[in-house]
């Protein structure tokens, strides 16, 4: 037992640096200092783990029943200097992993802006990060763009020591974006966008998959990802740019329909606002927008708090007021929308009585208020581009 | 959506159950169920020739005995061992083969649900049924009590986890199991996604089974806090009894989450509410929070009543008192109360800000002091002790090594970067099995080679245990090391299928552990067969096999039913060493009459009609939904008026069991 695992453990380094431990040895900063962290941890962890290890091992062997010559001391189960010492040994190296925690957690945030593009290259004004949106579809993966106009499925490219920003979502249920040499995971959930940050030190061709069981064409969820120099990928989105093929709403929600282990595909256009209306849930014609939706929802519904609770009018707007602040939805013009019809439709009678196509309207209905930030409405697209009957 | 009740492809009699739901197509699944049906024909017919059928329902179905009851959640446990086993093995088989354009032997249909199955039973129906077994049947011994404070509420949670574990095995043979992975996270498990029956076998499943351990922890709760023998205090109770207590704390603090987010699940599914949904207000966020919060504590359910065994065993094999007990026990409260401060540990890559993940990533390594300060408390009670190598002890020899390794690794995921490159991996599967196999599992077994010659009156067989051991330790190195390395070259769990060849030979590593481990249970059955075989020989007449320090100990192998003629007082923490180093002379006279709770059929029939009551509700059968609820009702109520609770073991019955035993240890004297 003891053999084995101390055997596991030396010989462990040496098999992994034989093999291909991606996690390891990253091509992106990003993952690399991830990897930095997750070995210093490791490190500091193992001062206290071996000494465990050897002792356990140690004092079986020594204080063994056969061993008579070891003093034996049936009664002695005290000792305050010892416990001293052994509460305090793990709380010194959980303080230490614990200052490392705060600060990688921090620097490594998949949200933040990068500072550095790798040990020697600072970021200067001079690297405009490369945006990509990444939709999570059954089961593939939608990459867009905005920068170049293009999107492709099952690939992605970014050219070396360049910030890539992703913003991600997905279209049904959950996946997690996953690129081991690039930089950690995260998360893509449908109505919600998370972000992600990262830069590709070297060139070469990686793994991109879903690290998050998504239903049955998970396992063939997966892409390549491509590290090029700059004329590369001029050379790439040029020769996307050149395919027919374009990404409308029609296209989109052809590719919506599960379907797995898919090639690659080019787009050479990408329909306006088609990663906001993912991103709201409402793409399909007639669906309202949750952006929308939830602007209208916060509306009513301090009038539904007042219906519930009979609160009386000054409490009412007080409480509109302090939600308007908290949620940062300063300058959306409350009064705007006729509230108290927009109330009714919101009440369960009125619900009963919806035919289908008034249900669907109510599609998008808002997320938790904490979500709010993400769904400011955007001002460069024009309101009315939905049919929306109550949009006014 | 429409509601399931205005679903047209119902029919009123049968609901959306027709014969397609039979897996005829699934040759795996068609063997399986000839094997069980003719397990089963056999069984029936020996119980029915032997006439055991009566025996087993006034002795053991009905009992309200803490003992039997604790010997009948042992056996669903290994039962259910053996389906959890099997799935694995699949997995691994599954995984081995998968390579260079094979899509191994597996449809994705069949490998999801084998992945859910595995999790779900493994933690529901094989490590919570032996742990709340073990606290079945040692905390009242432990305590001097004659039984546990609500005995009626004993049989019946028994019956009802094994109504979950019935709900859940009928989903293999009929219709399907849920595809979703063992915590069944919306968007994936809604009604959109998936519509199938097997989310609600998971839910119906978990929810009978959920009542049985709830309703077990507040019974244990009540047990530990009521029901101590005069002058154990809370310092002087032994440890195993501590972390019991703390466990069932977790217990009736933390499935009531469990209960609410199912309801919350099953109203979406069911009557297409918005709990979870993506849309109309509703937020899948809110499901992992809430199921994660009952299942971080849920670990720790699992892994303290092992720390407990653990601490038992050590000072027991190492002939010394336990190091540091005050540390022990104010470690274990820590833990507990820990336990509810981490559980976004868990998904530290859906999104939340640094700030967040800081603070669960800190509270979750703070969690490793008190722990690591308990593996030192194990050590310096070996330290300057006599430490026997038996069975008990060898396993948890084996335990602090592994579970040491599997504590850094979780330390380690705990760091928010760290786990940004490895969540999902296969690291976290060989982390969480190196804990949950390294700790409560071989926690299980230490407990079961201790206690059972407690519980049966003679020791399991050594030489088998041995085998049992070896390979049960063997195989996990072989099974999970090659895990921790996949993971760190960036392969993700619940694959089906793979590209890179070269993965390839870490996953026959992986699968030759899991054939070791096949071996280490086939040898633990063994085991069992061989004791009960060559039961003269290991016959324990003292009571006292291992010179034990608890009060368990005291009173003879097996217990009578009243467990304690008298009960015992305790002046000390290890109490029956205290009455041992006492020179403590068992009284022989002045018996009296014990009062005891009276058997009774409810718990049975009651789990029996929810059994109904769920599996019509999972194929929408609505009037067979309604009349089971109804009986459920009726049997409940009919039940409160049963006033005949109780009765008297006559004086003469406790005179002469108390005579045999003495018999018994002079024939050994």
């Amino acid at each position: 037992m003891k053999r084995l695992h101390l055997t596991a453990l030396l010989t462990l380094p040496a098999l992994l640096s034989a093999c291909d431990a991606v996690v390891l040895s990253p091509s992106g900063d990003v993952a690399a200092r991830q990897r930095d962290v997750l070995v210093t941890s490791t490190l500091l962890m193992l001062l206290i783990i071996i000494p465990v290890i050897c002792l356990v091992v140690f004092f079986a062997w020594k204080y063994r029943a056969s061993n008579t010559d070891a003093t034996y001391a049936p009664d002695w189960s005290h000792s305050t200097k010892l416990e001293v010492v052994i509460w305090a040994a793990p709380l010194l190296i959980i303080i230490c992993l614990g200052g490392l925690t705060w600060v990688g957690t921090h620097l490594l945030d998949p949200y933040r802006k990068l500072d550095r593009i790798s040990k020697e290259l600072v970021v200067t004004d001079e690297h405009e990060p490369l945006q990509v949106q990444v939709v999570s579809l059954d089961w593939k993966w939608m990459f867009i763009y905005p920068q170049y106009g293009i999107a492709t499925v099952n690939e992605l490219a970014a050219p070396v020591d360049r910030p890539i920003e992703f913003k991600l979502t997905s279209s049904s249920v959950m996946n997690a974006f996953y690129i081991p040499t690039l930089a950690g995971m995260i998360y893509t959930m449908p109505g919600m966008e998370t972000g992600l940050h990262g830069v590709i030190n070297e060139e070469g061709v990686y793994d991109g998959f879903s690290s998050n069981y998504s239903g049955a064409g998970f396992s063939g969820m997966r892409f390549k990802f491509h590290g090029m120099d700059d004329a590369g990928f001029e050379n790439w989105v040029a020769d996307v740019q050149a395919q027919d093929a374009t990404l409308d709403r029609d296209t989109y929600l052809d590719l919506v329909k599960p379907s797995e282990n898919v090639a690659p595909m080019h787009f050479a256009g990408v329909e306006d606002g088609l990663y906001h209306d993912i991103l709201n849930m409402c793409v399909e014609p007639g669906q309202m927008c949750m952006n929308d939706m939830m602007m209208q929802d916060m509306h009513t519904r301090s009038g539904g708090m007042e219906m519930a609770h009979g609160q009386d009018q000054e409490q009412h707007a007080d409480h509109g007021a302090m939600s308007h602040d908290g949620h940062g939805m300063e300058g959306m013009d409350v009064s705007r929308n006729g509230g108290e019809d927009e109330m009714q439709s919101d009440t369960p009678e009125a619900d009963k009585t919806a035919t289908d196509a008034d249900r669907r309207m109510l599609r998008g209905h808002g997320l938790g208020r904490d979500f709010m930030p993400l769904f400011q409405p955007d001002p460069a697209r024009p309101d009315a581009t939905q049919p929306n009957p109550d949009n006014q | 959506m429409t509601s399931p009740m205005q679903d047209p492809n119902t029919s009123f009699l049968f609901g959306r159950l027709t014969f397609d739901a039979i897996p005829l197509h699934e040759p795996i699944l068609v063997a399986t169920f000839a094997v069980v049906a003719l397990g089963g024909i056999a069984m029936v017919a020996a119980l029915t020739y032997f006439r055991l059928w009566g025996y087993l329902w006034s002795q053991w179905f009905t009992t309200v005995d803490h003992k039997k009851i604790g010997i009948m959640y042992m056996i669903l446990g290994v039962v259910m061992l053996l389906r959890g086993f099997a799935d694995a093995i699949m997995m691994r088989l599954q995984q081995a083969m998968a390579f260079g354009g094979s899509e191994g032997y597996l449809t994705a249909h069949h490998y999801d649900q084998v992945f859910t199955a595995h999790g779900v039973i493994m933690i529901f129906f094989v490590a919570m049924p032996m742990v709340t077994g073990l606290m079945n049947y040692v905390v009242p011994l432990q305590i001097g009590a004659r039984d546990v404070s609500f005995p009626f509420l004993n049989n019946f949670s028994f019956w009802m986890t094994v109504g979950g574990a019935v709900i859940v095995m009928m989903s293999l043979f009929i219709g399907e199991f849920a595809m979703t992975g063992w915590l069944a996270m919306p968007p994936l498990s809604g009604a959109e996604a998936s519509p199938g029956v097997g989310v609600d076998y998971y839910i119906w499943g978990l929810q009978i089974a959920g009542v049985g351990t709830t309703l077990s922890g507040i019974n244990l709760l009540v047990t530990i806090i009521k029901m101590r023998a005069p002058g154990m205090t809370m310092m002087k109770m032994p440890i195993f009894t501590w972390t019991s207590l703390c466990t069932n704390v977790l217990i009736v603090a933390s499935f009531p989450v469990l209960t609410a987010v199912l309801v919350l699940m099953t109203l979406d599914r069911y009557v297409g509410t918005h709990f979870f949904t993506n849309d109309m207000g509703g937020n899948p966020m809110m499901y992992v929070n809430l199921i994660w919060i009952w299942g971080h504590p849920e670990v720790y359910i699992l892994i303290l009543p092992a720390f407990g065994i653990f601490s038992e065993v050590t000072s027991a094999f190492s002939g010394k008192r336990l190091f540091g007990y005050t540390s022990m026990v104010y470690a274990t409260v820590c833990i507990t109360i820990l336990s509810y401060l981490v559980w976004l540990h868990h998904f530290f890559t859906m999104g939340s800000g640094a700030s967040v993940n800081s603070f669960f990533g800190i509270t979750t390594m703070i969690i490793s002091i008190p722990t690591g300060a308990k593996l030192f408390n194990w050590l310096f009670t070996m330290y300057r002790g006599r430490v026997r190598f038996e069975l008990p002890m060898l396993w948890t020899i084996a335990f602090m090594i592994t579970f040491t390794v599997g504590g850094m690794t979780g330390v380690l995921l705990a760091v928010p970067p760290a786990d940004f490159v490895l969540h999902n991996s296969l690291f976290l599967i060989a982390h969480f099995h190196n804990v949950i196999i390294g700790g409560v599992l071989f926690g299980l077994f230490a407990g079961m080679n201790y206690w059972f010659p407690k519980a049966f009156g003679f020791k399991l067989d050594e030489f088998w245990g041995k085998i049992s051991f070896w390979f049960w330790v063997a195989g996990y190195w072989f099974a999970f090391t090659p895990l921790y390395v996949l993971g760190l070259m960036g392969v993700t769990r619940r694959m089906r299928v793979f590209d890179d060849p070269s993965l390839q030979i870490w996953f026959i590593i992986a699968g030759f552990g899991a054939a070791l481990i096949a071996v280490g249970i086939a040898a633990f059955l063994i085991q069992i067969a061989v004791s009960i075989r060559d039961r003269k020989k290991n016959r324990d007449v003292t009571g006292d096999p291992w010179q034990g320090r608890t009060l368990e100990w005291a009173t003879s192998s097996p217990p009578a039913d009243y467990n304690f003629a008298f009960t015992p007082v305790v002046h000390d923490i290890d109490a029956w060493h205290d009455m041992k180093s006492h020179s403590y002379e068992r009284p022989l006279t002045g018996y009296e009459a014990i009062h005891m709770p009276r058997n009774t059929g409810a718990g049975v029939i009651i789990a029996a009609l929810s059994v109904a009551c769920g599996f019509a509700l999972v194929w929408y059968i609505w009037w067979l939904a309604a009349l089971s609820f109804l009986g459920i009702l009726a049997v409940a109520i009919g039940h409160t008026f049963n006033t005949k609770r109780d009765f008297y073991i006559p004086v003469q019955t406790v005179v002469d069991t108390e005579a045999r035993r003495t018999k018994l240890i002079e024939s050994r004297a």
